[in-house]
């Protein structure tokens, strides 16, 4: 499908065929194209420019994003990222980093072993189970924050990293579960068969098998984790105290309420926390869209 | 659709039909002795048990929780907890910052829908309906860009964006000579809301305008050709066959979008933190504010509750519409 290359590569050239303008066009298609084309580049300005203008304003000094907030900045200054550095946006780089890998590893194992379960395997009560897992979706965090509070004080992991891992894990797990799942039922029994067959146990089936047959898909809710958890804000700002553990979103946050001499420095963190998304977001874009499509349109 | 014990079956029965070879036909079809109803074994349920016990224990239980504490008087310091019964509601019903908040909220979903259900509909349906391909994949990813964002740099950005003095937006104002229109859109109680709402817009109408992109192109395109040997032009292909028959996810959207539009948090939070004079505050901040601000954990208790019936009653109209559509 179209949508499912990758940004600027090269694209199978689907059999869409459309209607052929008969002679010359029209003067009001003519208009109507052109405005249409004023549309669309208009909106795409809309989107890109004020990214654009965060960007060149981490590169600016203070006086110049008041004095000229449009034009080029008048020196290639990146102290401004040294700056944010020292204001302690590398801890929380590496804060996100580490709750983000740490919740998209268990998030996708947690998940990918219930949707072998709920497929592959005949368990009973698979059917509430199900709808107990999917359930989840149903639910705002907002709502569970209160008593998440006691609960993560009484065991212990309020203001720690695993507070975030193991919340990050725990609503995500329906959905992912869900996208998983969907993959794994189309996938074809019968070599699960012919491996019980050989003798394999349903760990190695899992293992060796359906895992890697459901590669796609596993790609895909990792690439939706990663996004979910670099850019999580309740729960990071609720349940993490200390300084030295915030991650970016609740970090940024912080710095820009401090550092309102140093506009530039903001605007520094602020390309560092959005500049891996991005970039992830193009590299990745066949997956990306894969998993929000299932997600939301199955 | 049969799920559970015969899973295994369902599958099978995929396949067949699936499959249109004679050979795959072979070995799934006819009266294979293979094709057996299992017993389900409870070891399997090692598979789903550790996700199970990490969704009750921090999904679930927090979540029957809080309906407790909605009607108690919880002291965080103390650790006190007094029954107060049906009280945190009442004051609820009395107070004029939550019916302002869920006031912002409607507001906000209302026009969530008119932009990133509408309008990127019809902008999806005009992206695909471009002849080149790449400008077509160009559009789409040049648009969803802000949704791979935080909303917490977004947030900060706008900050700086509806600045009065230095700020964007105000900049292009006095550059276009509306002068006039220049505000300080965060500062005023009148711009700020509405201010919010359309920084969420611009984060969120690519993300739509991507799944209905991917709807779009599920139609068959033997439709288009039919419609251009009548001769049916550009305008009239969008607006009869397109959209029309991307109505099923235009309705999923639309629940999405209003489920989204009654959690909203973290863009006000990072904007406006609900001010100024509270009116910015929509139900997510007033919980934060009740509950951690003020450290009235059972009236954002009750607030949670609030916002938990009517996120759930947009999920069960999702599911019934999901099993509709189904049939």
């Amino acid at each position: 499908m179209a949508v499912t290359t990758a940004f600027g590569a090269t694209e199978a050239t689907p059999t869409r065929r459309r209607p052929k303008p008969i002679g010359a066009l029209g003067f009001g298609r003519i208009v109507g194209r052109l405005l249409l084309i004023g549309v669309l580049a208009a909106l795409a300005i809309i989107v890109l420019y004020p990214i654009l203008w965060m960007a060149l304003s981490s590169l600016k000094s203070n006086s110049e994003i008041l004095s000229s907030p449009f034009g080029w900045p008048a020196e290639l200054d990146l102290s401004s990222y040294g700056r944010a550095f020292a204001g302690g946006v590398g801890e929380y780089f590496l804060n996100s980093v580490i709750v983000t890998v740490a919740s998209v590893i268990a998030t996708t194992l947690l998940s990918a072993w219930a949707a072998y379960g709920l497929t592959r395997v005949t368990i009973p009560f698979s059917k509430p189970i199900l709808y107990i897992i999917i359930g989840g979706l149903m639910l705002a965090p907002t709502v569970a924050v209160i008593p998440l509070v006691k609960l993560l004080q009484g065991w212990g992991i309020y203001d720690t990293y695993w507070a975030l891992i193991i919340l990050y894990t725990a609503f995500r797990i329906p959905f992912t579960t869900f996208l998983i799942r969907s993959y794994m039922i189309d996938l074809p029994i019968e070599v699960d068969e012919a491996a019980v067959l050989d003798g394999a146990r349903s760990s190695q089936i899992f293992w060796r098998i359906v895992l890697p047959m459901s590669a796609p898909i596993i790609t895909s809710a990792v690439i939706l984790q990663v996004l979910f958890a670099w850019n999580e804000y309740l729960f990071a700002l609720i349940f993490i105290g200390s300084d030295s553990l915030k991650t970016l979103p609740v970090g940024l946050a912080t710095l820009s309420s401090r550092a309102v001499t140093d506009f530039p420095s903001v605007f520094a963190g602020m390309t560092i926390a959005a500049v891996p998304m991005i970039a992830l977001f193009f590299l990745c874009q066949k997956y990306f869209i894969r998993g929000l499509s299932d997600g939301i349109g199955k | 659709m049969s799920e559970g014990v015969i899973v295994g079956q369902e599958n099978r029965l995929e396949l067949t039909r699936a499959s249109s070879t004679a050979g795959a036909r072979e070995r799934t079809g006819g009266a294979s002795p293979r094709i057996r109803r299992r017993r389900p074994r409870w070891s399997g349920l090692v598979w789903v048990l550790p996700g199970l016990v990490v969704l009750f224990l921090f999904v679930y239980y927090p979540l029957v929780l809080n309906f407790g504490y909605s009607f108690q008087q919880s002291n965080i310091f103390t650790g006190e907890q007094t029954f107060v019964g049906a009280d945190n509601y009442v004051k609820l019903a009395g107070d004029p910052i939550f019916w302002r908040a869920l006031g912002n909220n409607v507001l906000y979903a209302g026009i969530s829908i008119v932009f990133q259900v509408f309008l990127a509909l019809v902008l999806a349906a005009i992206i695909e309906s471009l002849r080149s391909h790449r400008w077509r994949a160009v559009l789409r990813s040049v648009y969803f860009i802000p949704s791979a964002m935080s909303l917490t740099v977004i947030g900060l950005l706008f900050t700086f964006i509806y600045q009065p003095d230095g700020g964007l937006l105000n900049g292009v104002l006095g550059a276009l000579g509306l002068d006039s229109l220049q505000q300080a859109w965060l500062g005023d109680p009148k711009t700020a809301m509405t201010a919010i709402i359309m920084m969420s817009q611009w984060q969120g109408f690519g993300y739509s305008a991507l799944l209905f992109a991917v709807a779009i192109q599920r139609i068959p395109q033997e439709i288009y050709e039919a419609a251009a040997l009548d001769g049916i032009g550009p305008f009239r292909r969008i607006f009869s066959i397109t959209i029309p028959l991307v109505r099923e996810m235009t309705a999923l959207m639309m629940i999405v979008t209003l489920s989204g539009a009654f959690q909203v948090f973290n863009e006000v939070m990072v904007t406006t933190g609900g001010g100024p004079d509270n009116s910015t505050q929509v139900l997510g901040t007033w919980l934060y504010r009740s509950g951690f601000v003020k450290n009235d954990f059972g009236y954002a208790a009750a607030i949670a509750v609030v916002m938990f019936v009517i996120t759930l009653a947009l999920a069960i109209a999702q599911v019934v519409y999901a099993n509709r559509r189904r049939v």
